[in-house]
């Protein structure tokens, strides 16, 4: 398949590469499986430090650019809220085309107030601002690298964000013993894409800075594509009954880190957040 | 057998026992003698779970030789094994509520209950390393004890000591510790050096690639990333929590050296800026990776010291330990303090 990508030569060629653009969008017709690194037994080698671009972070539905993460009403328009304002440009939200399929989550009307509600009160809501692990997929797109650790044994999954990680299990051991911020996650090959199926959280971690939210029930199918050595497609379906109508889709691409320095850090953000959890419980008279 | 526990001052974390010790799929020579499990770049595999939960206690006990006897080990044994079949009794519905003013740890096993061997896994067995049972981890200096710290060490530790003693116990966040600000583990779980904590949750995954070993505690999910291709040392500056970890084969034996501390992660309570930590990982058989470790540190103690721990395989889930999401109790134990204070005030007015 890989070669009639990229010069098809004949009729069915042609018609693979029309249908890789109508699934996957240009960006990502450049597949190349033929090109991308391979572990010993044939398998595609995604170790490696890895990050999203964009502003999926921000909101993974298409959006135009906004003043703030949290607005309130003003007296013409509305305006950044107080918790937010001192932060002026940095603080407002960038565009973004959003990474959503068909551009719109399908919430069901309950799960749509509560993603408006977390909006209005995004500073006090949204984990991350807490230090909170990020859940799946949000992991994925944060504004911060995440390691792949691939072995013939292993795939094991370490984000800088809150030092985050994820043992994507290619043994299934049965149904999650807990709920968790990060879920249970079983991998298995399905050709050259690494799915892996995550469930059992603890439905508190958010997939966004606007409030876009799942259940405890949510349960993630994610694909992890190389199309070359240095780019990744990361496809994730939602399945939520209790939140959306129907299962719905992210995709993006994540790209390599390829600076002969790069590496994950060390981001214990939990102390940088206690001024803002515990700052309330200082003593401060004699 | 998996339990759910609370952390420290109960946060919220899942831990796991180290029941069910056995070994993963192992190659098998003809003659059925164990060979050396290998990667496929022919590294020694050290790929798996591993607990390092021990009933050897860091130090060597007053009295004690280097080795034990069976007998002794197996009686240690013993007496862990009944105190546990006897906390593991149920609560008594009729105990009396618990004392005011209890205060860790004296609350771990008291009525207060906030500790039970529901929560713990303090480890079962008795530390055997080439076959010997020993009496302490520790195994240099000769005596198995810690060494003395230099004059210098001593007069940074009165220092550190002064500049914390402006600050009441329960003042600020930062004055507590770092387990209980859900920054580290206790003890050194994810160190290095990487050291059972005693407590729960001793366990640590581990995955090698052709260049980097990453070694995963359950203790604060803490991920160490360990490279072992030539590149660029963290400068002296940049120094993260578990340090700067860079890692050789020496046959079939990774060694690890770290540098670039955080300046708080001072394991046993010192620690300069010229630490150096290294570990030495051994797979000696299907059950065990010897871990060794030296701490190499001229400034704080008086010559390098050093220990033997035994991991051993096990076939169980890690959980995720969700300190920090979980910790309610320094909100409680900050708040608690300046409820005191208020009280107190009220009191002195009246």
């Amino acid at each position: 398949m890989s070669s009639a990508v990229r010069s098809p030569k004949n009729a069915v060629g042609k018609v693979v590469l029309g249908l890789l653009a109508v699934a996957l969008g240009p960006v990502y017709a450049q597949a190349q499986s033929s090109d991308i690194p391979r572990t010993s037994s044939g398998r595609p080698d995604m170790n490696g430090i890895w990050q999203a671009l964009g502003n999926a972070h921000w909101d993974i539905e298409p959006h135009q650019a906004r003043a703030a993460l949290q607005m309130v009403p003003g007296p013409v328009v509305p305006i950044p809220a107080e918790a937010v304002v001192a932060f002026g440009a940095i603080g407002a939200v960038p565009p973004g085309m959003g990474i959503v399929e068909g551009g719109e989550i399908p919430y069901l009307p309950a799960a749509l107030a509560i993603r408006d509600a977390n909006r209005e009160n995004w500073v006090t809501r949204d984990p991350v601002v807490k230090c909170y692990l990020p859940g799946v997929p949000r992991a994925t797109y944060m504004p911060f690298p995440f390691q792949i650790f691939q072995s013939e044994s292993a795939f094991f999954i370490t984000y800088e964000y809150a030092g985050a990680d994820r043992n994507i299990y290619l043994e299934d051991p049965g149904p999650p013993q807990v709920d968790s911020w990060m879920g249970q996650s079983v991998g298995h090959w399905e050709g050259d894409t690494f799915v892996v199926e995550a469930n059992g959280f603890t439905g508190q971690a958010w997939l966004d800075r606007s409030g876009n939210h799942a259940s405890y029930q949510l349960q993630v199918t994610e694909r992890y594509t190389m199309t070359s050595p240095y780019h990744m497609l990361y496809e994730a379906t939602m399945e939520d009954s209790s939140t959306f109508s129907r299962p719905w889709t992210i995709r993006l691409p994540l790209y390599k880190h390829i600076e002969d320095n790069a590496r994950i850090g060390v981001f214990k953000c939990v102390e940088f957040v206690e001024e803002l959890l515990y700052g309330q419980y200082r003593k401060t008279g004699p | 057998m998996t339990v759910r526990c609370s952390a420290l001052f109960l946060v919220l974390c899942l831990g796991i026992s180290a029941e069910g010790l056995v070994a993963p799929a192992s190659a098998q020579a003809p003659s059925g003698q164990w060979v050396m499990p290998r990667t496929v770049d022919g590294h020694a595999d050290l790929q798996g779970n591993w607990s390092n939960s021990t009933l050897t206690p860091l130090q060597r006990p007053a009295g004690q030789e280097a080795v034990l006897s069976w007998e002794e080990a197996h009686a240690i044994e013993q007496g862990r094994a009944e105190i546990v079949i006897a906390k593991a009794q149920p609560s008594d519905p009729d105990r009396p509520p618990p004392e005011a003013g209890g205060t860790f740890p004296i609350c771990i096993d008291s009525a207060t209950g906030c500790y039970n061997e529901v929560y713990t896994d303090r480890g079962r067995r008795v530390a055997v390393v080439n076959g010997e049972p020993r009496s302490s981890l520790i195994t240099f200096p000769s005596d198995g004890r810690l060494p003395t710290w230099t004059p210098r060490a001593l007069r940074e530790m009165e220092r550190f000591s002064e500049f914390n003693g402006q600050f009441g116990e329960y003042d600020h966040p930062e004055v507590r510790p770092l387990a209980e600000r859900c920054l580290m583990s206790f003890n050194s779980s994810a160190g290095p050096p990487m050291v059972p904590n005693y407590w729960y949750n001793n366990n640590y995954t581990i995955v090698q690639t052709a260049d980097h070993v990453m070694i995963m505690a359950e203790m604060v999910h803490d991920v160490r990333i360990i490279r072992l291709v030539d590149g660029l040392r963290l400068p002296p500056h940049i120094r993260p929590w578990m340090g700067d970890s860079w890692g050789h084969w020496e046959g079939d034996v990774l060694v690890v050296e770290t540098t670039n501390f955080h300046p708080l992660q001072r394991y046993l309570g010192a620690a300069s800026d010229d630490l150096k930590v290294i570990e030495r990982f051994s797979r000696v058989d299907e059950e065990t990776i010897l871990y060794e470790f030296t701490i190499d540190d001229p400034v704080t103690y008086s010559e390098p010291w050093g220990g033997q721990i035994p991991m051993r395989a096990m076939d169980d889930q890690l959980f995720e330990y969700a300190c920090h999401e979980g910790n309610y109790s320094l909100s409680n134990v900050l708040s608690g303090a300046r409820y005191q204070e208020r009280v107190e005030a009220e009191g002195s007015q009246d």
